[in-house]
């Protein structure tokens, strides 16, 4: 039987950061992934590294997160393909606007300065051959996207130069608390551990009710699309308010189009099919944004599983059930951005014993209490 | 726009148009589309074009032969739209197709997939020169267009295709500068007890024999059990080297080399929607599993033609007949015992020398071991190498390959790069090739434009 002090369960890239945050921090950390690294939402990400537009709820989470996209080689000695190329959100009404104003008002208000609004000649500067509809729009400059690929290879390479034991394929069936200690059987064989994270993904909530604890969650398959290699002509990030699109060139020249335009899965099998009537809507709304990309063809689409809760927060925080457990998962669609800062306060929260106070939002206990409350 | 077909079959070649002939002649209205702008497949590619009597004397009679099946197809009165790609299928057999810059969907009740073979990629250093191509690509050159390459031209590979290509090149006026035969030493002898099967075929193999020797008396430069070739040039190709059987390095100028490794069946289609697959071991390649009639796993969805597993024409035509009779069947009419038990008897016979043509043309194993300098994926550009090094830190499977590597990601979808992948990990892991297994494949399985796409969300209904 193998011992670590703390067990991972799940190795996306937030199973990934924690397990490498606690290994720097001295403790034997062991890591237990079903599939492959990076199988399901971290491989199929679009790597979109944005504050831009966030519930203000996560933002104190997500500015740390910032910071240290901006210096990721640090962490894990690669750039993860991470280029501050900035996000934009576009819109086209007047009352559109006003919203997006008052938006970005509260924000500052709130002593965020991330986003800044931008008028329309601006914007056609950041986005040339952006339709003319558009009037303006919110820009976070400091924002951006990675590789999720170069960011999976690079976590994982320092994840385990820290010293973190990695099973691949090697799902976990069965928890049990043995006085301190947690039982884990799994694929990889039995293993004993003072803490376990549950890093499953959209599976979060299915691992939780391994020890009895129910959360609320959904999932959801975001779709992506990516097109021919052309020559560089957009830097930005671009999404579009009130539409599910969102909009880049990759540093390979292609275009890469997503937003959470959502495809079909099944959770048993662990797969996605993509909806292509969904797609359409998504290619008629990059058709509208740039005419000039109309003629493109695309060359790949797919889908990630990941977890979707009701206020579409994740659950970082201890189990509510169970003493040495603590969840990380249900990411709702927008985590990679948070997977650099997370990964730290989730292993700070277990060396503690308490959640950082940047976690509070996102306590497995906000549901029981809300629906005490309702 | 959408169709309202019950029956779609997607292909025109001989699998395809045997299908509809024998459609029609059931009474059912099947819609065809092809991507090509004529029907005739790749074996019959523009086989209605008028053409000088030369070239058509060059392509030889089974070639003109197309054209009967393509005027059968023609007055069947068949639905038929020429370039047309289908480049998605949805579960439920929904399926979407292109024509005209315009996308649209047909839901089917019986889908028949008669969409061939493609060229086994051959990758040798150096085969991403240009100047470098394939066998198949320059037949497709001669059959479509004419063309004749005007310098002599190397060959180099195995299997019954550089045969035949060598003697229409030679009969339409164009020069081989040699043959490099890279069937390995012992293929003729393993293939041995499939011989006695074989002679009922006995009219190919007597052809592809006569062909040869016609070819060797013409003064034809061979070269036999080839191994090490590497193509080499700055800008295009201007040399090859190879080693010959007795183990003696050679190198000769080269303006254009030609590569064929065998074909197999085009299984993107299938693999897409999940069907179960077989892994064919004397092809080295996957096929969908079938039943009699040529349906895969998928209710409603069938395959015939090579893309059921390489077979030739006249199988092609049995296949799709059989098929034809087995939609029938399913949409309630039935075939006479007669013509199923013709179609059968046809197909048995047309498959009696594939295992005699498996043995003495075999795919290059994972033994065969490619140079690290080697592209793989032309694509992404990606060497054997690379592939070896994400091997070793990884160890695992062609889809985690692909998710470190790019490799697969491009526009080919895998199609250039699949089987090497496999055969690289088969051998970096000690597996066998069918364990190792291929991509998943993500559509579009041809490109389409974003403005095709979203056509689609035009037709939509407002919420
Ligand atoms: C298409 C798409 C686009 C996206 N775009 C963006 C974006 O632009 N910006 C952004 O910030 N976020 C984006 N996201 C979200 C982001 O990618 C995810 O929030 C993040 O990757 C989640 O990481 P994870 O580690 O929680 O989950 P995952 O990567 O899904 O990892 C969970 C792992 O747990 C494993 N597992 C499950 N059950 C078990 C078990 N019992 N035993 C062992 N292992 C188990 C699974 O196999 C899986 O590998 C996107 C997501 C998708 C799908």
């Amino acid at each position: 039987m193998t011992t670590p002090d703390v067990l991972i369960i799940g190795g996306g890239l937030h199973g990934l950061s924690a397990a490498l945050h606690l290994a720097r921090g001295g403790a034997t950390v062991s890591l237990l992934e079903r599939r492959f690294v990076g199988r399901h939402a971290s491989g199929a990400s679009a790597a979109g590294v944005r504050t831009l537009g966030r519930n203000p709820l996560e933002l104190p989470l997500s500015m740390g997160a910032m910071q240290m996209w901006h210096s990721i080689s640090d962490l894990v000695g690669d750039d993860c393909g991470f280029v501050a190329q900035g996000q934009l959100r576009v819109y086209e009404t007047d009352t559109q606007a006003d919203r997006e104003l008052a938006r970005v008002a509260a924000l500052r208000a709130a002593g965020h300065e991330n986003e800044v609004m931008i008028d329309q000649q601006t914007l056609r500067g950041l986005v040339p051959g952006i339709n003319d509809k558009f009037i303006g729009a919110c820009y976070a400059p400091t924002d951006g996207a990675a590789d999720p690929h170069r960011t999976l290879v690079a976590f994982r390479a320092a994840a385990q130069q820290a010293g973190v034991q990695l099973h691949e394929g090697s799902g976990v069936s069965a928890l049990s608390r043995d006085g301190s200690r947690w039982t884990i059987d799994s694929e990889a064989g039995r293993f004993s551990a003072a803490s376990v994270i549950n890093a499953s993904g959209a599976w979060g909530a299915r691992v939780a009710s391994l020890v009895g604890e129910e959360i609320p969650m959904a999932a959801k398959a975001s779709m992506m699309m990516v097109t021919e290699r052309i020559e560089a002509m957009i830097r930005p990030v671009v999404s579009i308010v009130g539409r599910s699109l969102s909009f880049k060139q990759s540093s390979q020249g292609t275009l890469v189009l997503g937003g959470g335009i959502q495809g079909r899965y099944d959770l048993d099998r662990e797969e996605t099919t993509l909806d292509f009537r969904a797609l359409a809507a998504g290619a008629s709304a990059a058709c509208e944004l740039m005419p000039a990309v109309r003629g493109l063809r695309i060359n790949r689409c797919w889908s990630g599983l990941e977890g979707k809760t009701p206020d579409l927060l994740p659950v970082i925080g201890p189990s509510t059930v169970a003493a040495g457990l603590y969840h990380v998962f249900g990411f709702s669609g927008h985590g990679f951005q948070l997977v650099p800062a997370a990964g730290a306060a989730v292993a700070e929260m277990v060396a503690t014993g308490r959640p950082p106070a940047t976690l509070s939002p996102f306590s497995a206990a906000r549901f029981t209490t809300r629906d005490v409350a309702a | 726009m959408n169709s309202r077909h019950d029956i779609l079959i997607v292909g025109a070649g001989p699998a395809g148009m045997a299908a509809a002939i024998e459609l029609r002649r059931l009474g059912f209205a099947p819609l065809v589309v092809d991507e090509q702008s004529a029907p005739g497949g790749q074996i019959w590619r523009d086989v209605e074009r008028p053409r000088p009597d030369a070239l058509r004397n060059a392509l030889g009679p089974d070639y003109a032969a197309g054209a009967e099946v393509a005027g059968q197809f023609r007055a069947s009165g068949v639905d038929y739209r020429p370039g047309t790609r289908m480049w998605h299928i949805e579960p439920g057999l929904r399926v979407f197709l292109s024509q005209a810059g315009k996308a649209f969907v047909a839901e089917p009740k019986a889908l028949l997939l008669a969409t061939g073979a493609q060229e086994r990629p051959a990758p040798i250093p150096g085969w991403t020169l240009p100047g470098v191509l394939t066998v198949g690509a320059a037949q497709i050159l001669m059959k479509g267009s004419g063309q004749i390459p005007e310098r002599p031209v190397w060959i180099a590979g195995s299997g019954p295709l550089p045969i035949l290509y060598m003697r229409q090149l030679v009969a339409a006026g164009g020069q081989v500068a040699g043959y490099l035969d890279t069937t390995p030493r012992g293929a003729a002898l393993r293939a041995l007890p499939h011989l006695r099967s074989a002679l009922r075929g006995w009219a190919d193999l007597r052809k592809g024999l006569a062909w040869m020797r016609a070819l060797k008396a013409g003064g034809l430069h061979i070269e036999k059990h080839v191994t090490d070739l590497v193509a080499t040039g700055t800008e295009r190709l201007e040399a090859l080297s190879y080693r010959t059987a007795d183990g003696k390095a050679h190198r000769v100028e080269a303006e254009v080399l030609l590569l064929h490794e065998g074909v197999v069946p085009s299984i993107h289609g299938t693999l897409s929607v999940d069907c179960a697959h077989v892994w064919d071991e004397a092809q080295a390649a996957l096929r969908p599993a079938l039943d009699d009639w040529g349906m895969t796993s998928v209710e409603g969805l069938y395959v015939a033609g090579d893309g059921a597993g390489i077979a030739g024409v006249r199988a092609a035509l049995a296949r799709g007949r059989l098929a034809a009779q087995g939609i029938a069947a399913r949409l309630g009419r039935e075939a006479g015992a007669a013509e199923v038990a013709g179609a059968r008897a046809e197909l048995r016979a047309a498959s009696a020398s594939r295992g005699f043509l498996d043995a003495v043309f075999p795919a290059p194993g994972s033994s065969v071991e490619i140079p690290d300098d080697t592209i793989v994926c032309r694509c992404e550009e990606l060497t054997a190498g690379e592939i070896r090094a994400a091997a070793r830190i990884h160890r695992g499977g062609p889809n985690q390959v692909k998710a470190v590597t790019r490799c697969g990601m491009g526009p080919c979808q895998g199609r250039q790069c699949g089987y090497t992948v496999n055969r690289i990990l088969a051998s970096a892991y000690g597996q066998s090739q069918a364990d190792v297994g291929f991509f998943r494949i993500r559509p579009p399985l041809k490109p389409v434009t974003l403005q095709e796409l979203a056509a689609l969300d035009e037709g939509r209904e407002a919420p």
